[in-house]
């Protein structure tokens, strides 16, 4: 199975981002770098909105990842709630 | 009140809705590029931007980039910056940074406008506008950030006029010059797809982690917020591939040729990177082979994977790539090191402990093939004679690289390889640079080869030195030559009260 992944800005927003996608992907790989953190998984990966707001405790809309983001790979899937990355097999 | 649109009704509204049927324009008047490379639209309301940015979001989004950065810009000044770095050599990086890639990402803004325009869907037409203006954002980052390290070290001053003349500067020119010559659609699996997809990641990424990683909150800041771009510029780049692949089975060969001759000349490109990642950053964070594995074997075979059920294969001379990583790098640096009188940026011979690191990251080749050259560069320099070559080197038509690579199954014998058209021969550093010659031979006819304008007296002249001071406008003594003894390092030990 091919691994995606995502990048992020090491910094106090991609934190909450992080341990949202802990949370939602138990299976993902968190590797610290410096500066960054990159998250790989087999299969798909799924950043909520919920789960991201839940952690900040604050509105936040699924687009304000592209502050933080460094880099993906995989097919992106976006709508307003999830952002979600896979590999067609 | 007004209910708020979701994302999907809202890119509807502000991508889609801005299009408009032709009354009076036939549309190929209007789109007169669409045509000429063979691929077969037959419905753009096929397109599907996943990520759906709109661009009021685009604006709100990319300003509050902008406000970060240029706070972090102003920190980064206010507080001497260039202080922190772990090691002089290291700003040579930038260096090469601002005269071989800031320029680059002006040639994209220019080629993006243009392929903004040209398309014929309005989905399209939007994702490139705003990747042209996201590269436009790229080069004045840099230029900004770059700024401050030209107040205090040499080789910053004329990147632009640099970059439009001197020898090794016309290798990522060059590669920008062809995609952008091309057809709408190459340039869109060139730059798009190719580059952007797996190559920049190589760049921008682990480059710019090991930038973090040596004192330079500067260049990792606007490294990362550019690649905070790109992550959308990927996507982009994928869906013009399924998109171009599921419209007609016709563009299928047309796009594996396009990636057969782009991934090439990327990974030809990038050994520029292969050698910033070994030899010069002081503090490594992983080796050129590491990054190579991790963001082009590993993240390159998913994509590809992914791709195969349109029929597309792993690019041409994949096999070739994958041996390379052991080398380009090593054979980069010399090239570079053996020509540092030539260069607009300072070389060196790795220290005893770097030279440690490059053995042990590179068990298969380091000892056997290239530690015995830095050794005997060692024992030259300690008798005084630290070697300069005096020849101007071969340039491979295609790439325009000297023509230093070796045959990867004989990493001893230089690969030489060469074409006939209209009864003048051309000299290649690959199979892979030939093929791409030998499929257009009347455009790369065309290359402008610095070592051949020099010869023809095209760069002044009559010495080499006349070309480097006055063509190239290199400030001989203070830009070029050894580390050792440069003006950059004698006011660094002044700076660190050292002697």
């Amino acid at each position: 199975m091919s691994k995606v992944y995502i990048a992020l800005q090491d910094n106090d927003e991609s934190r909450y981002i992080v341990e949202a996608i802990e949370e939602d992907n138990p299976e993902a790989t968190v590797i610290h770098m410096p500066a960054m953190i990159r998250i790989e998984m087999d299969g798909r990966l799924t950043v909520l909105r919920e789960t991201v707001e839940d952690k900040m405790g604050r509105d936040w809309d699924i687009q304000e990842l592209h502050l933080n983001l460094i880099t993906l790979g995989g097919n992106v899937e976006e709508d307003d709630d999830s952002l979600s990355l896979h590999w067609n097999e | 009140m007004a209910k708020k649109l979701n994302i999907k009704d809202k890119y509807r509204l502000l991508t889609r809705d801005l299009d408009w049927e032709f009354s009076y324009v036939d549309r190929k008047d209007a789109f007169p590029f669409e045509e000429f490379e063979g691929i077969k639209i037959t419905d753009w309301s096929k397109w599907e931007d996943p990520f759906r940015l709109t661009m009021d979001s685009y604006w709100k989004y990319q300003a509050e980039k902008e406000k970060k950065l240029y706070a972090i810009f102003d920190a980064f000044s206010q507080n001497n910056g260039h202080l922190n770095v772990s090691d002089p050599r290291y700003v040579n990086a930038l260096k090469l940074f601002l005269t071989g890639v800031s320029p680059l990402e002006y040639q994209a803004y220019q080629g993006f406008a243009h392929v903004g325009r040209q398309f014929g869907g309005v989905g399209a037409r939007v994702a490139c506008q705003m990747q042209a203006i996201d590269e436009l954002r790229h080069v004045q980052t840099q230029i900004h950030a770059m700024s401050h390290y030209n107040k205090f070290f040499d080789g910053f001053q004329d990147y632009s006029h640099m970059h439009d003349r001197v020898w090794y500067l016309s290798v990522p020119k060059s590669f920008f010059n062809d995609a952008r010559a091309a057809g709408p659609f190459e340039f869109m699996v060139a730059i798009g797809f190719s580059f952007e997809y797996v190559l920049t990641n190589l760049l921008f990424v682990p480059f710019m982690s090991g930038a973090a990683h040596n004192g330079d909150m500067a260049t990792v800041t606007f490294g990362f917020s550019a690649q905070s771009d790109e992550a959308r510029h990927m996507t982009l780049g994928l869906e013009v591939i399924k998109f171009l692949l599921e419209q007609h089975e016709d563009n299928v060969p047309i796009v594996q040729k396009w990636i057969d001759k782009w991934f090439w000349r990327g990974t030809r490109l990038l050994t520029i990177v292969a050698m910033m990642m070994d030899y010069m950053l002081p503090n490594k964070v992983m080796s050129w082979k590491e990054a190579w594995e991790v963001y082009f074997e590993e993240a390159g075979g998913s994509l590809f994977k992914d791709l195969a059920r349109y029929g597309i294969k792993m690019p041409k001379y994949a096999e070739t790539i994958e041996k390379e990583k052991e080398h380009v790098s090593h054979q980069a640096w010399w090239i570079f090191y053996t020509h540092g009188h030539a260069a607009g940026f300072h070389t060196w011979i790795p220290s005893d402990e770097e030279l440690d690191w490059l053995s042990e990251k590179y068990p298969d080749t380091f000892d056997k093939y290239y530690r015995p050259r830095w050794e005997l560069a060692k024992e030259m320099e300690a008798k005084g004679e630290r070697f300069y070559t005096k020849a101007l080197p071969q340039l491979c038509t295609t790439c325009q690289i000297p023509m230093g690579f070796t045959e990867m199954d004989d990493p001893t014998q230089v690969c030489y390889r060469d074409s006939v058209y209209n009864g003048d021969r051309y000299h290649f550093c690959s199979d892979g640079c030939k093929d791409i010659f030998d499929d257009e031979p009347e455009k790369y006819v065309q290359s402008w080869l610095p070592v051949h304008q020099i010869f023809q007296g095209n760069c002044g002249g009559p010495g080499v030195e006349n070309v480097l001071s006055d063509f190239y406008r290199m400030n001989l003594g203070e830009d070029n030559m050894d580390m050792k003894g440069s003006p950059d390092e004698k006011r660094w030990k002044q700076w660190k009260g050292v002697a």
